[in-house]
């Protein structure tokens, strides 16, 4: 039973403060900066001293004269602060520097990496959540029925097993011995304008499922069990109890009232997940030979090409703090609580 | 007349590992249309309980084994879930404890009370935000037209206890199942949320089954109270002979421990002993054991509700025959 003087406190009258969303979205970029001029300095020290480049790019038979020419042309001789913000300054105007490896401009590799990692990725992250959330949902109401328990059991072993196992397995059932689809690469692509897409093709569609699935698999369980956990939360409560007194239907209660609240949780996790899925695709696009930007990665961690690596760093970092962003005003959109300063 | 509501012999167990619990023994009781009736008893005495099992919506495992609950004449304790569902809102209406947790805390007032209201009574979108709006100006909501549009957390809890009644009532249902409507309220505003249920039960000729602490309450709103005691209901009659004149050796020493009206029953119960547990009720009256006018029979054979002076009373001492008295 409550005090009635908690009740009170709790129960006092809030003001709505609508301004807030866009203070909030600035404070949150202006928060950002710090973090990205952090990854930039580790980026930058990878640069620095991780490797030298000098070294890689002259070969094997050269003169000192000619060392002491490429590190002034690297501007390597200049002090450590004036060539962090020289990084900088470049990294602001899209230039990411040269690839020892391939001896082109890392942003014209990653451009058209980019693609096939972004169609990747977004295909898992759909997958992940459009089987994780209606899974979570039907194993969060029917708890004990069979199906649920199968779900359960499917989803630990999708937690458990590794990525690569997975996608290996997913290989072997489904192109060697099946024949369905391909087991590498991305099928017949298609370029509009400096996007190539594999959405467009049948067999860039095809080669898109088993990577797809494998890249998404951990986080679609993960989510399904959030979901499930969540709901169970959820269906205990109050106005739940309150909305099936009213009358409503199971639709409205289960897929109304109930899922709404088990967003806010989902969201945080999801959102974290899903900037995970552009992280693990190094491994997803090793093993199905997915020509994006995380093969490009491994490839380059195998020679040492410290542009693309440290580039490759500071795209990840943008994106999580792009993800972060939207998970806030989705808090926002969701929550109307959170909407005045502190409402709880 | 013919009763609204009523319920026969209703009995509510929990199986757990340790063998049956009896939480609703063999309860009977029933409201006429527009009728106040009361319900009052310590806590844990299955009064929650008995509104769940009307509204179908006990707790699994809770489960119904026996007993019979009728709404105008029609069974209703053994409808498929989806005709219950119907009922639920439509005919009979509830109000919850804690208004602070009762409410989505994700959809405005608005929303809640137009999706009540369009489940059963198929309103077009206009006609039920009008009428939602109306419900909040009728449930004395300041501002109604705005605040239509407010979420609950917006609300201070004597507010939303406001809401909660206006969704409890905006179907129209025949009657409300309050359950401790104010227990979570300021005590300041009690007065309020009780007199506006009572009002607004009157002008819709809805009845209800108010469950309160307060003796104060039940002497100034209701027309019949049913005292409940481990499970049982023990003693029903008007208000008057229930509160000033009791029969049951219990409901004697509860009004005898409230020095004043406005007293809360679980505080200041200071009859002997306590309330036993469920897996603990004595074999016979389960009152026996504190019961000051205790005899043999009261050991052995559990009385049944019997005319007992002005009311009705479970009570060997009005068994035909008895001298006792
Ligand atoms: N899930 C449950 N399992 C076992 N016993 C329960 C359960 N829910 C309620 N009870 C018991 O049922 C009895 C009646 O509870 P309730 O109707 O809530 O009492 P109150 O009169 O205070 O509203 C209590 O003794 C309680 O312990
Ligand atoms: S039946 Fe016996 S024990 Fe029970 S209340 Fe009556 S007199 Fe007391
Ligand atoms: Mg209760």
């Amino acid at each position: 039973m409550l005090g009635a003087a908690t009740a009170s406190y709790r129960g006092r009258i809030c003001v709505r403060g609508i301004s807030a969303i866009p203070a909030f979205i600035i404070s949150r970029i202006l928060q950002a900066i710090p973090v990205l001029l952090i990854v930039g300095f580790i980026a930058f020290a990878l640069f620095a001293f991780v490797g030298d480049p000098v070294n890689i790019m002259l070969g094997t038979s050269y003169t000192e004269a000619d060392r002491v020419r490429m590190t002034h042309e690297l501007g390597l001789d200049q002090p450590f602060l004036v060539q962090y913000i020289k990084f900088i300054w470049a990294v602001l105007h899209g230039e990411f520097g040269v690839s020892y490896r391939l001896a082109r401009p890392v942003s014209s590799l990653i451009a058209e990496r980019l693609p096939a990692t972004a169609e990747l990725s977004l295909a898992a992250a759909l997958f992940a959540m459009l089987v994780g959330i209606p899974a979570g949902v039907y194993t969060g109401i029917y708890r004990n029925a069979f199906t649920s328990r199968v779900f359960m059991v499917l989803s630990l072993v999708g937690v458990s097993l590794p990525t690569f196992l997975i996608g290996i397995l997913l290989i072997l059932v489904f192109s060697v011995l099946l024949g369905w689809l391909p087991s590498y690469g991305r099928g017949t692509t298609v370029a509009i304008g400096g996007w190539t897409t594999g959405l467009l093709t049948v067999s860039g569609l095809k080669a898109l499922v088993l990577p797809a699935i494998t890249l998404g698999l951990f986080q679609m369980t993960l989510i399904m069990r959030l979901v499930r956990a969540e709901m169970l939360e959820v269906l205990r409560s109050d106005y739940i109890k309150f909305a099936r007194a009213r009358g409503l239907t199971n639709r409205a209660i289960y897929f109304g009232h109930a899922l709404k609240n088990t967003l806010v949780p989902v969201i945080t996790v999801a959102g974290l997940q899903l900037g995970g899925i552009v992280a693990f695709s190094i491994v997803t696009e090793t093993v199905f030979q997915w020509p994006g930007m995380g093969l490009l990665l491994v490839q380059s961690i195998q020679v040492g090409d410290i542009p693309v690596m440290s580039t490759y760093l500071l795209l990840v970092a943008v994106l999580f703090v792009i993800i972060n962003l939207i998970v806030d005003m989705l808090y926002f959109a969701v929550d109307p609580r959170l909407r005045v300063g502190r409402a709880r | 007349m013919s009763a609204l509501l009523d319920v026969q012999d209703l009995s509510v167990d929990f199986p757990t590992r340790r063998g049956r619990l009896h939480a609703l023994d063999r309860v009977s009781l029933s409201i006429q249309p527009g009728e106040i009736l009361g319900v009052v008893g310590e806590s844990g005495a299955g009064k929650s309980l008995t509104g769940a099992a009307i509204i179908g919506l006990l707790e699994p495992p809770g489960v119904i084994v026996g007993g019979q609950v009728s709404l105008e004449g029609r069974r209703i304790d053994k409808l498929p879930p989806e005709q219950m569902r119907r009922i639920r809102g439509r005919q009979i209406g509830a109000v919850f404890q804690d208004p602070l947790t009762t409410l989505n805390p994700l959809y405005t007032v608005g929303r809640q009370l137009v999706e009540t209201m369009q489940t059963h009574l198929g309103l077009s979108d206009r006609d039920a935000k009008a009428r939602a709006v109306q419900w909040l100006v009728d449930v004395g909501i300041p501002g109604a037209a705005e605040r239509v549009d407010a979420y609950p957390h917006e609300f201070s809890g004597g507010m939303r206890q406001r809401v909660v009644i206006a969704l409890a009532l905006c179907a129209e249902p025949k009657l409300v199942i309050a359950d401790e409507p104010t227990t979570a309220l300021d005590v300041s505003i009690q007065a309020q949320v009780i007199a506006l249920l009572r009002r607004l039960a009157r002008e819709h000729g809805t009845a209800v089954l108010l469950v309160t602490h307060d003796m104060g309450v039940i002497a100034e709103t209701c027309d019949r109270v049913a005292v409940m005691y481990a499970g049982r209901v023990i003693e029903v009659g008007s208000v008057a002979a229930v509160v000033h004149r009791p029969s049951h050796p219990y409901t004697e020493g509860l009004m005898a421990s409230i020095p004043a009206l406005r007293a809360r029953v679980d505080r200041l119960a200071q009859i002997d002993g306590a309330m036993p547990r469920l897996n603990a009720i004595p074999p016979g009256c389960a009152y026996n054991p504190r019961c000051p006018k205790v005899f043999e029979r009261c050991r052995h054979d559990r009385p049944n509700l019997m005319p007992a002076k002005e009311t009705q009373a479970a009570c060997w001492l009005y068994a035909e025959g008895a001298v006792h008295g």
